[in-house]
């Protein structure tokens, strides 16, 4: 494989389960040596997609290749170089953290095995916990701990399945100060994550919504694609309105896409520029709101997105 | 409405119902409340007997006289006896005691008839397969009344004044294998079985269930482990733990239950390990088919029952309807129960019980294909 090759590169590949569809005709290519964030809501099909990459599930339709080999046919392969992070913690919780280590290089038949485990101790901080019992560890250094397992056997792949969740903010800046290491020594990485911050530090993101890949790129090419609109208000303290006042009146007029509240703030949203605007003339107007129009957030651009394909998968004739 | 102690209706109410719905949801569970019952007692009601009729018997005639001849009819109406063999020699008798093929030899003496009419009241042997005393006890209280009578019709006109007790001829009872007729010569070997098929089929059914259940199963089937490589894997330590149990039951039966070890331990130690893998296996196949962990006690315990009843560890195989017995041949407790008797009690070989050996082959070979099947189901 030369540098120039992506990691993952799959075509139409689709997954159903009694009747369901869950993964539908996706493609992806994530380039080696990137992070890619890969976002979109609960049941979108992240997790089946991560599955069919690694060969625990095959696919109903659809080809591609992970690391130039052949997702369909060479999957035990795969499997030896890539390291997959399962969204529940999934190591032994009755063993010690260098006994889970121990397991997984043997599985692995590592060469220099014992050496391999220190560094790898070492290299994440596990080293004057070594000994401590899996299950008695809090859920960040649980997911060192993961982490750790999966980084063991040096994958040029890491699949991360929400491996955030549920950890608190320092313990995740430095998980991810750890995936950015890994990517600048040449690692590829697939991360699924709900967390927007950490959408924002992945090279690229791929959005998921009901088995469709939604929108591909940088943050900001996704944010630009989307063509959002968005406003702000404040509440001006003048007025009699409030912001929940405002949250009622919004709800349901065209060209309206998006209403969240943040605090005392209102964020206010919508594809239709023009649309938007007419709706929210008479509130513009109105002295109890300081409005301010400002670029959407990645946020805005992802729930706008999925309000937009429930529609299409409720409404559609399918 | 709360009651004085600080319970609520309402609150408890809340519960049960919850409990109901839980329950309706669990599908198994649910099957298993209703057929367990249902299953065990018309398998139970209708097949356990613990007075045994129509046992096999082997007779050795040498007389072939009139009255050996009306001596063998009239044990056979009276139903405890089958008779399924004559045979010739006593190597020949003893041959098929040991392999369990009978439960009886009755030896007729040379010139037993005659002797008979001469009033020398002769010997007649009976000798009977006592590893269970419960399979033979009714057969042979029914035979020593039955001596008594049996040659009445036929001691007419001169010979009627033999019609008086004592009977015209000696019944000598011979209780092989178990002289004293102790249960617990029969029990003790027995429970090996019935240790290692509750222990094992549990812990396996519940080790690979709980892989599962923890979520750690889908962290072993990324890694580059084969399938068989898990399988035998997590069946392995629990062969030691096996032969943990085989040890200890041994060394009890000897010191604290005084049970006779007439054959070879080696060959025991040997056999044993074909009964542990087909149980293994069993508990394997529960946990591919058991969602979570409860079901996975379940399904043991659903085996663990006939297991016991059904293999002549408590009740005589040979008092069971012939479809019983048909199905009892299915467990592997049953081969393993004859296996380790006849090992220790009647000091059995290779060749006795070759045939008990290659039937646990064939039960760990269908289960296994099963186990390893129903094991690569669920990865996709």
């Amino acid at each position: 494989m030369t540098a120039a090759a992506p990691a993952i590169a799959v075509e139409g590949l689709s997954k159903s389960f009694g009747g369901r569809t869950v993964v539908d005709a996706l493609s992806l290519t994530v380039p080696a040596g990137k992070i890619m964030g890969f976002l979109g809501p609960n049941g979108s099909g992240k997790t089946t997609t991560i599955r069919l990459l690694c060969g625990l599930l095959t696919p109903d339709s659809g080809r591609g290749t992970c690391l130039g080999l052949d997702i369909l046919t060479q999957s035990p392969e795969i499997r030896r170089q890539i390291g997959y992070m399962t969204q529940k913690f999934s190591f032994y919780e009755d063993l010690s953290i260098v006994e889970n280590l121990d397991f997984v290089s043997r599985v692995f038949d590592l060469a220099d095995r014992k050496r391999k485990v220190a560094a790898t101790l070492e290299r994440l901080g596990l080293a004057d916990r070594r000994d401590q019992l899996a299950g008695q560890l809090s859920g960040g250094w649980k997911q060192r701990l993961a982490l750790a397992a999966c980084i063991l056997h040096e994958p040029r792949l890491l699949l991360l399945d929400e491996p955030t969740a549920g950890v608190d903010p320092k313990a995740r800046r430095e998980f991810w100060e750890q995936i950015h290491t890994l990517a600048a020594d040449g690692l590829t990485v697939l991360v699924s994550t709900h967390y927007m911050d950490e959408a924002e530090r992945c090279h690229e993101i791929a959005y998921l919504a009901y088995g469709h890949l939604l929108a591909r790129g940088t943050v900001a090419e996704v944010i630009a694609a989307a063509g959002l609109t968005t406003f702000t208000a404040q509440e001006s303290g003048t007025g009699s309105l409030r912001i929940a006042d405002l949250v009622r009146a919004l709800a349901g007029l065209p060209g309206i896409d998006l209403v969240a509240p943040f605090g005392s703030a209102l964020h206010v949203g919508g594809g239709d520029a023009a649309l938007l605007r007419h709706s929210l003339a008479p509130f513009l107007a109105r002295a109890d709101f300081v409005w301010r129009e400002d670029a959407p957030t990645l946020e805005d651009v992802f729930i706008h997105l999925m309000g937009r394909s429930t529609d299409n998968f409720a409404g559609g004739p399918r | 409405m709360t009651i004085r102690f600080g319970a609520s209706a309402h609150r408890l109410w809340a519960m049960v119902l919850k409990e109901f719905i839980q329950m309706r949801r669990d599908r198994l569970t649910f099957a298993m409340m209703v057929g367990i019952p249902l299953i065990q007692l018309i398998l139970f009601g209708f097949a356990i007997n613990s007075d045994p009729r129509h046992l096999p018997t082997a007779v050795l005639d040498s007389d072939r006289g009139p009255f050996g001849r009306a001596l063998i009819a009239s044990m056979q109406t009276s139903r405890y006896f089958d008779l399924v063999q004559f045979v010739a020699t006593e190597d020949e008798a003893d041959a098929l005691l040991a392999e369990g093929k009978v439960q009886f030899v009755v030896s007729i003496p040379v010139d037993f008839s005659r002797r008979v009419a001469r009033g020398d009241r002769p010997a007649l042997l009976v000798e009977a397969d006592a590893t269970d005393p419960a399979a033979t006890s009714g057969a042979l209280g029914a035979l020593e009344t039955m001596a008594r009578t049996a040659l009445d019709r036929d001691l007419t006109g001169s010979l009627a004044g033999l019609k008086v007790s004592p009977p015209p001829f000696e019944l000598r009872l011979h209780r092989r294998y178990n002289q004293e007729a102790d249960t617990q010569y029969n029990v003790v070997p027995g429970l090996m079985g019935v240790v290692l098929t509750m222990t094992l089929v549990i812990m396996t059914a519940l080790a690979v269930t709980r892989e599962r259940e923890r979520g750690t199963m889908e962290n072993l089937l990324v890694m580059p482990l084969r399938p068989i490589e898990v399988m035998l894997g997590k069946i392995a330590p629990y062969v030691v733990v096996g032969y943990i149990q085989v040890a200890v039951i041994v060394i009890t039966a000897r010191l604290v239950f005084a049970v006779p070890i007439v054959g070879s331990l080696w060959l025991l130690t040997l056999t044993s390990v074909v009964f542990i893998a087909a149980n293994l296996a069993i508990g394997f196949t529960f946990s591919t088919v058991a969602k979570n962990q409860t079901q996975a006690m379940q399904l043991s315990f659903f085996f663990f029952l006939p297991s016991i009843l059904l293999s002549g560890f408590m009740f005589p195989f040979r008092g069971m309807p012939l479809w019983a017995q048909y199905l009892g041949e299915i467990l592997p407790l049953t081969h393993f129960l004859r296996v380790v008797r006849g090992i220790m009690l009647k000091g059995n070989g290779p060749a006795e019980i070759a045939a008990e050996v290659a039937a646990l082959a064939v039960i760990l070979l269908v289960v296994s294909v099963i186990a390893v099947k129903r094991y690569r189901q669920t990865l996709d």
